[in-house]
């Protein structure tokens, strides 16, 4: 009996060491700042004042916006999930010529930055534009089609992680012992995907709730959020109680979220029979005509606002010309730029190295940890605070990390605020939470008999990690490193609070790009986020290429 | 023995893509920040680090001017619209982010000054003309110097007005008449400086009965968007979206952008009667690492290389009138000539007052 304490209480500290550099990194640059700038809200002229705080939140308007925030942000979620799913069958299941282009295109849209989709949404929505007779500019109905629109490559990605490995014979047999399609999509599949499925909803509903300028963007200032809420208190009103109040509340909301989550998703684990390197797609047929229409529907609202960038970069005096895209190369009209758009997107694809190495070496770590299964209950619970922790920077409002970084992070040992690590820092910890969500509903699919029976016939935990984890792993790491790479490229609301300006990122030269006036300026801008979306398209497409041969045959 | 035989390359295999991989990465590595000589900008010289918004453009060539007199670096860090700026140097004033500052306008100066985030510095070499653009209050002009400004006016589209047929409107008053419904965009005030720079031009014109102008405004379907470049790009007639609104507020100096290829002529144009001056100010941070740097940068920036490199830069007028403006400014970027004030102290004292009351009546 003591033996098996011992080891049980040696492999909880191997656990423990493992995440504690993850832990540490969330401690310095998210807890730290986060609770610095929600403890300057507590105290009011020098005294510890929690009452006032809470008093903010019996406001009306505060009502007001938690209400949009929670409808609109679980309208969109729940969008997004219905419209991804057919959609992620599609691109991962069925043999479709060009699948390959097409998973890497959805994901363009989340990498596009946010000033120019609003301009391009705006565009087709607003009453001289295409879709004007429909009224919808500055209505909900316009942010959450927005919303949708950022999202779905979340969806599409971590669900295809996990559905693109899954064996199809279980299907198969549900079929041929006479379950009709229906009967096999409700039976086998969806219970088979929901926890991957859980995963991405509770992603989407965070980043939706902490959007902020598609918000403003979109909803013509009639709609707050949260977000824009604590954005407006802190940049304009300075009123740092009632930021810290409604930071407070967005806490308390997220937390409730993970919780509903994590209580679905295990509910819904089982081990997955994976497919190894057996075909997981089959050629596309008759019946499969309604997903097939819905994906060639939600591509082409993807497409749409895509489409209109592309039309509005090429147009020059009311001609077509190049003449935006070789401007790329120059500093704008007037040099008004510190660098040339170029320049800048080598900066940009230097920092995404750096922020996917980041979060890869902590979402892989944290990972590991979170999707073993301990017996102990009290383990067990301390792996789903910890799982959930982990999503926190997610949900909570990047200006509060933003301000906290400045206040808290400026004397020694921490004083880190002009280091130039602080960028890819602060985009890893935006793109580690995506990087868990793809690995972990993939590592818990993993039947643990597999590495009970490696363990002991003689495997090292490191060789057990390489003969049984990686190779299911595979496939999913590299979608997460192309995604966290994505991630980093597009990656513009800490960026711009943190980075340097002399080496600009290009969503960032974008954006001061949008705000100068000018056709050609805005030209360029229209042109820059094209070449962003396209590069990152090809980023991911040749991440998805490389494959090492050996070792999935191990 | 062959099993083992195919053991041992199987497993030399599988070092030999674990070295493939750790190579890949570190091949990674050597592009990154990280490795490079990225992080090694030698500190040996002086630097001053100047904390501004992120409308901040300035030449390298002046910039290197600076260097080359004083032997300062100039390191900027952008930080948001001037309000974020503001804030953020008050959140900061025990630690602060920055050696100087240039950007805080007339609308924040009271707040930064109140906040005690300035040291008493004024640029003893600052041309003649700066002294109608100081600040009214002794404390707060003793710690701002006033470097360009830049009158907000409502644009409107010539082209579009002579083709419909409509005479164009040229007061604020003129904005809220039934000729004009539907035609007027313009950004928030609470989400831009602009839009507020708007917003007090109507306090200024209507006193105590502002809020009944924009009820009269946003009756006669006033159009809010979020940021300039939204109203400008996506809902104006005459900006890059091809919009359903000939009248923007945008900036007097902004006409001068919308000459058509080949054409000498723009085509749109600002109303001087609807104008709020913003002027930008520089100043020396209290507990600045560098304050001999941070003083150097506040006397350059009112000097002649540093004021004529403003319009092209940053869009403003140099509070230096005897620098020449840019050909296309000089005949078609005309300032009001009675620009609507509010005095800064008041705007302090009731600017959040203010912002509320305007985003109830405008949210409705």
């Amino acid at each position: 009996m003591s033996r098996q304490t011992s080891t049980r209480w040696s492999s909880g500290l191997g656990l423990l060491a493992l995440a504690a550099v993850p832990l540490a990194v969330l401690g310095v640059f998210f807890v730290l700042p986060v609770a610095g700038m929600v403890g300057r809200g507590f105290f009011t002229s020098g005294s510890f004042d929690p009452v006032g705080v809470l008093e903010i939140l019996g406001r009306g308007q505060v009502r007001r916006v938690l209400w949009f925030t929670l409808w609109a942000s679980t309208a969109a979620t729940a969008v997004t999930v219905v419209l991804g799913v057919p959609v992620t069958f599609v691109l991962h299941r069925l043999r479709l010529p060009g699948r390959r282009v097409l998973r890497a295109f959805v994901v363009m849209p989340f990498v596009m930055p946010t000033v120019v989709v609003g301009v391009a949404f705006r565009t087709l929505v607003a009453s001289s534009g295409p879709l004007g007779r429909w009224h919808l500019d500055g209505t909900p109905v316009a942010i959450i089609a927005a919303m949708v629109f950022f999202n779905l490559a979340v969806v599409v990605r971590t669900v295809g992680a996990l559905w693109g490995g899954l064996d199809r014979r279980r299907e198969e047999a549900a079929a041929a012992l006479g379950a009709s399609p229906v009967q096999v999509l409700r039976t086998v599949t969806l219970p088979a995907l929901m926890p991957g499925i859980v995963s991405a909803a509770s992603v989407v509903f965070l980043f939706c709730a902490s959007s902020f300028g598609v918000v403003l963007t979109l909803g013509g200032l009639r709609y707050s959020t949260v977000e824009t809420e604590i954005y407006l208190l802190t940049t304009q009103f300075l009123d740092l109680r009632a930021a810290s109040a409604l930071s407070v509340l967005q806490l308390v909301v997220v937390c409730a979220l993970l919780y509903v989550a994590q209580r679905t998703r295990t509910a819904q684990e089982q081990v997955l029979d994976r497919a190894g390197h057996r075909h997981t797609t089959r050629r596309p047929c008759a019946r499969d005509w309604p997903v097939l229409s819905v994906t060639a529907g939600v591509l082409a609202f993807l497409a749409a606002p895509l489409v209109t960038l592309v039309a509005r970069s090429l147009q020059v005096d009311g001609g077509w010309s190049l003449q935006s895209y070789r401007a790329l190369t120059t500093t704008g009209p007037g040099g008004a730029l510190l660098v040339t758009a170029s320049q800048a997107l080598a900066n940009s694809w230097r920092v995404a190295v750096d922020a996917t190495l980041l979060a890869m070496l902590l979402g892989v770590l944290v990972s590991v940890v979170v999707s073993r299964r301990p017996r102990a209950p009290l383990e067990r619970r301390g792996l789903a605070v910890l799982d959930a922790l982990f999503m926190l920077p997610l949900g909570v409002s990047a200006v509060t990390v933003g301000f906290g970084f400045l206040v808290t992070l400026d004397r020694p040992p921490l004083d880190l605020r002009s280091s130039v690590l602080l960028v890819p820092i602060a985009q890893a910890m935006v793109a580690l939470p995506l990087v868990v969500r793809t690995l972990s509903p993939v590592l818990r699919s993993v039947d643990p008999r597999q590495r009970q029976a490696a363990a002991s016939l003689g495997a090292s935990p490191l060789r057990v990690l390489v003969t049984v984890d990686l190779p299911t792993l595979w496939r999913p790491l590299l979608a997460a490193t192309g995604f966290a790479f994505a991630v980093s490229l597009g990656e513009f609301g800490a960026t711009s609070f943190l980075v340097r300006p002399d080496r600009p990122t290009l969503p960032v030269v974008i954006y001061q790009l949008v705000s100068r006036p000018g056709e050609q300026s805005f030209g360029m801008a229209m042109a820059a986020s094209v070449v962003l979306g396209t590069v990152t398209v090809a980023a991911m497409g040749l991440v998805e290429r490389v494959r090492i041969g050996s070792l999935g045959t191990l | 023995m062959p099993i083992s035989r195919a053991i041992t390359t199987r497993r030399r295999r599988m070092s030999a893509t674990l070295l493939a991989t750790l190579l890949a990465i570190a091949l990674l590595a050597s592009c990154s920040l990280g490795g490079g000589s990225a992080g090694s900008s030698a500190s040996t010289a002086k630097t001053v680090v100047l904390a501004t918004h992120d409308s901040w453009a300035m030449s390298p060539k002046v910039l290197r001017e600076f260097t080359r007199r004083s032997g300062y670096t100039v390191k900027v860090e952008k930080n948001g619209d001037a309000g974020a700026l503001t804030n953020k140097l008050v959140l900061t004033k025990g630690s602060p982010i920055a050696d100087a500052t240039f950007g805080i306008d007339n609308t924040f100066a009271s707040r930064a000054v109140d906040q005690g985030v300035l040291t008493a510095y004024r640029a003893p070499h600052r041309p003649r003309s700066a002294a109608s653009y100081a600040l009214p209050d002794p404390k707060e002009a003793a710690r701002m110097t006033p470097i360009d400004y830049g009158d907000v006016c409502v644009n409107i589209d010539d082209v579009w007005f002579r083709k419909h047929r409509v005479t164009p409107p040229r007061t604020l008053d003129d904005l809220a008449r039934p000729a004009y419904r539907n035609l007027f965009v313009t950004p928030g005030a609470t989400t831009s400086s602009p839009g507020l720079a708007f917003l007090l031009a109507t306090i200024a014109k209507y006193g105590k009965d502002w809020p009944a102008y924009w009820r009269r405004l946003m009756a006669n379907g006033t159009k809010l968007t979020s940021g300039w470049s939204d109203a400008y790009d996506v809902d104006f007639t005459a900006g890059g979206g091809h919009g359903s609104r000939p009248i923007v507020l945008s900036y007097a100096s902004s006409p001068p952008f919308t000459i058509p290829k080949g054409a000498s002529r723009p085509t749109t144009s600002a109303l001087l009667d609807t104008c709020f001056r913003q002027v930008e100010y520089a100043g020396v941070l209290a507990g600045a690492r560098d304050p001999a740097g941070a003083k150097a940068f506040v006397d350059f920036m009112t000097q002649r290389s540093f004021q004529a490199a403003l319009p092209e830069n940053m869009y403003v007028f140099p509070v230096d009138r005897s620098v020449s403006l840019p050909p296309d400014w000089a005949k078609f970027a005309r300032t009001a000539s009675k620009p609507f004030t509010v005095p800064p102290a008041e705007i302090a004292r009731n600017r959040d007052t203010w912002l509320r009351q305007w985003g109830e009546i405008t949210s409705r």
